[in-house]
């Protein structure tokens, strides 16, 4: 009966088109499956990761007992989050400055901001290890000081980043509102922390965020200024993948995984996804 | 307070340079405490940089202004006594609208209980009362305009500054908000100084007005002076429709004049111009000013007005455009000499827009004190 009938599929309804269904099926496909593969190989019941036989999970007990590996996956994070902290106020400063002031050599300055994210890691990680070689970088400090060179090189990888998103943001950034806060009485201090600031936090978010993954899944340039003692987790699970890609590798990526997916997902609900779309 | 008898902003030989333009140049004039004042002037002529001049966002290149007799020279915006309400509004997205209002009292310090009733006045005033707690994205155009002004005004300023307050609000509301402003100014009596580009805005609002052109006072006057006796081309042509006609003085008596304009023939006036005889100067002519009488009736009129040509100017034409605009109707009449002037005439009667047509063989009439005759 026509009651019945489903409403025609109008003309820009694309979601509702048989053939659009299909083709953003397969981009999930090929963009999710190796990770789905990943994680179910993570619960296989066998040394070598090709065959299925069957489920278990004491390659997570395994990974987790694994103090080589937890230590990697703490140097990771403290990092990572020293990381973040430091780029979200050296790359806001950049943006702010970039944006608002006038100066000398400002077209240069923009540009070699931007440098590291061209630069191939490759030559960053030869560069950073002559460099700190060259000012004889202490690399016999106590924990958490002897990650200070790689929190240094990340810090140098991850800011423009920040730079680029806040930036991004700031160009939409209503300067009347600036002047209307001054206007009403407000000094630069405040109309920072009471206007500029609420307006920027979407991107400081995505900043943070940005930097935080770089920071923690980043290879080559920490294999470069690592030590025996600062093996962060991309780099341990390197050199357990060297000897045998086993479930162990697996469960603690899937850990490594879901950490990263809690966090995006907490920022998110704290920021409201609207916001988010806003900066980009 | 302030005393009503001194003027509350004063602008001495002011003057802007931004690089080799010049915004506003050599501009002087007082502004009385408690009035409404409106600058008016075309988009680009430097009354946004003398608002904002008087607000502490530019400085004066040379000439200074005073507020209640105090110089402002090196003195930041958030220090000064005056309060602006900005073209985009600038309400703060991510606060409330008891919170916008709140905020320049909060960074002056004043204590919660104080700030609470202070901003349900101010709101009050602007009618948005029981609107604290919205968001501004969940408030239309005008309720954000509205936010600003309480914004501005619970800070209780010497003066308002308001740039083109009007100008993004649809047709109906800008009237509307045009008697709501005047009202308000009225009611706070605070010293409002209005920017806008909008002629009517000007009018109906002002108690004096400064049109500006090309960073210059062009005329400062209320507003029937600044329509009835406009000081220059630039000014008559400016505010409202007009008709300006170049012609030689040739007549300059104290009780009469008359001007010599080519393709319009001799216009008469009822009053003395004090200029030099045969010098070149402009007759203007508002379109309202003029009669239309429909063929015949002419003669009539003639008639009754024995003393012309002292008493009235005549001229004849024939109908070349007429646009019907409902309340009243424009025509653009062409003289024998192919001069064209254009005439309003409001439609009094139903059947008043069917008197003329196209190609219609008219006469005209208007009085001998409606001319305005310029020197410059």
């Amino acid at each position: 009966m026509a009651f019945f009938a489903r409403a025609p599929i109008a003309p820009l309804e694309y979601s509702r088109t048989l053939w659009m269904r299909l083709w953003v099926g397969a981009v999930m496909v090929f963009l999710y499956a190796p990770l789905v593969v990943l994680m179910i190989f993570s619960f296989n019941d066998s040394k070598r990761n090709v065959v299925w036989r069957g489920f278990t999970t004491k390659y997570y007990e395994k990974a987790l007992g694994n103090d080589q590996l937890v230590e990697a996956l703490i140097n990771s994070l403290t990092i990572a989050a020293l990381a973040t902290l430091a780029s979200l106020v050296l790359g806001t400063l950049a943006a702010v400055m970039l944006w608002r002031f006038r100066f000398p050599w400002k077209g240069a300055i923009d540009g070699t901001i931007s440098l590291p994210i061209i630069v191939p890691e490759i030559c960053l990680g030869v560069a950073f290890l002559m460099f700190f070689a060259a000012v004889g970088w202490p690399t016999d400090l106590v924990w958490p000081f002897n990650l200070g060179a790689i929190t240094v090189a990340h810090i140098t990888f991850c800011f423009p980043f920040v730079t680029m998103v806040v930036r991004s943001r700031l160009a939409s950034f209503n300067r009347e509102q600036e002047e209307a806060a001054k206007d009403l009485g407000a000094s630069e201090a405040q109309v920072f922390r009471d206007v500029l600031i609420p307006h920027i936090k979407p991107a400081l978010v995505a900043g943070a965020l940005l930097a935080f993954t770089l920071s923690l899944d980043d290879f080559v340039i920490t294999y470069f200024t690592s030590g025996p003692d600062t093996i962060t987790f991309p780099v341990k699970v390197y050199s357990m993948v060297r000897f045998s890609v086993t479930p162990e590798v697996n469960a603690a990526s899937t850990l490594l995984i879901i950490l990263t997916v809690v966090l995006t997902f907490i920022a998110l609900k704290a920021q409201g996804v609207k916001a988010i779309a806003e900066t980009h | 307070m302030t005393d009503p008898a001194k003027p509350i902003i004063q602008i001495q030989n002011v003057s802007k340079r931004f690089g080799k333009v010049t915004a506003v140049d050599n501009v002087s004039l007082d502004i009385n405490a408690g009035e409404f004042f409106v600058l008016l002037g075309p988009s680009g002529c430097g009354k946004t940089t003398l608002l904002r001049m008087i607000a502490g966002f530019e400085l004066p290149t040379e000439g200074r202004i005073l507020i209640d007799g105090q110089d402002m020279a090196g003195i930041p915006p958030n220090k000064r006594p005056v309060n602006m309400v900005f073209q985009s509004y600038a309400v703060f997205p991510h606060m409330s609208v008891a919170d916008n209002v709140a905020y320049g009292l909060k960074i002056a310090g004043v204590k919660g209980g104080e700030i609470k009733d202070r901003v349900a006045e101010a709101l009050d005033l602007v009618k948005l009362g029981g609107f604290g707690e919205r968001m501004p994205d969940q408030m239309s155009g005008g309720q954000r305009q509205r936010v600003a002004l309480a914004r501005s005004l619970v800070m209780r300023p010497k003066v308002l500054l308001l740039d083109e307050p009007l100008s993004a609000l649809d047709a109906k509301l800008r009237a509307q908000m045009q008697f709501e402003l005047s009202e308000l100014q009225e009611k706070v009596g605070i010293t409002f100084v209005t920017v806008t580009h909008d002629q009517d805005e000007a009018l109906s609002m002002a108690c004096r007005i400064g049109v500006i052109n090309k960073g210059e006072v062009a005329q400062l006057a209320t507003p029937s002076d600044l329509y009835e006796y406009p000081s220059n081309r630039f000014v008559a042509d400016f505010v409202g429709s007009v008709n300006i006609f170049e012609g030689k003085l040739t007549l300059d008596e104290p009780d009469k004049a008359a001007v010599d304009c080519p393709g319009v023939g001799k216009i008469y006036l009822n009053h003395g111009v004090t200029g030099p005889h045969g010098a070149d100067v402009w007759i203007a002519l508002r379109p309202e000013k003029i009669y239309l009488h429909v063929p015949g009736e002419g003669k009539a009129v003639k008639a009754a007005a024995q003393d012309a040509p002292d008493g009235y100017n005549f001229a004849r034409g024939k109908i070349k455009g007429m646009s019907y605009l409902g309340d009243i109707t424009l025509f653009e009449i062409e003289l024998e000499s192919g001069a064209r002037i254009r005439v309003s005439r409001p439609n009094l009667s139903r059947h008043d827009q069917e008197d003329f047509t196209w190609d219609d063989k008219v006469s005209m009439h208007w009085r001998a004190d409606s001319p305005v005759v310029l020197l410059g």
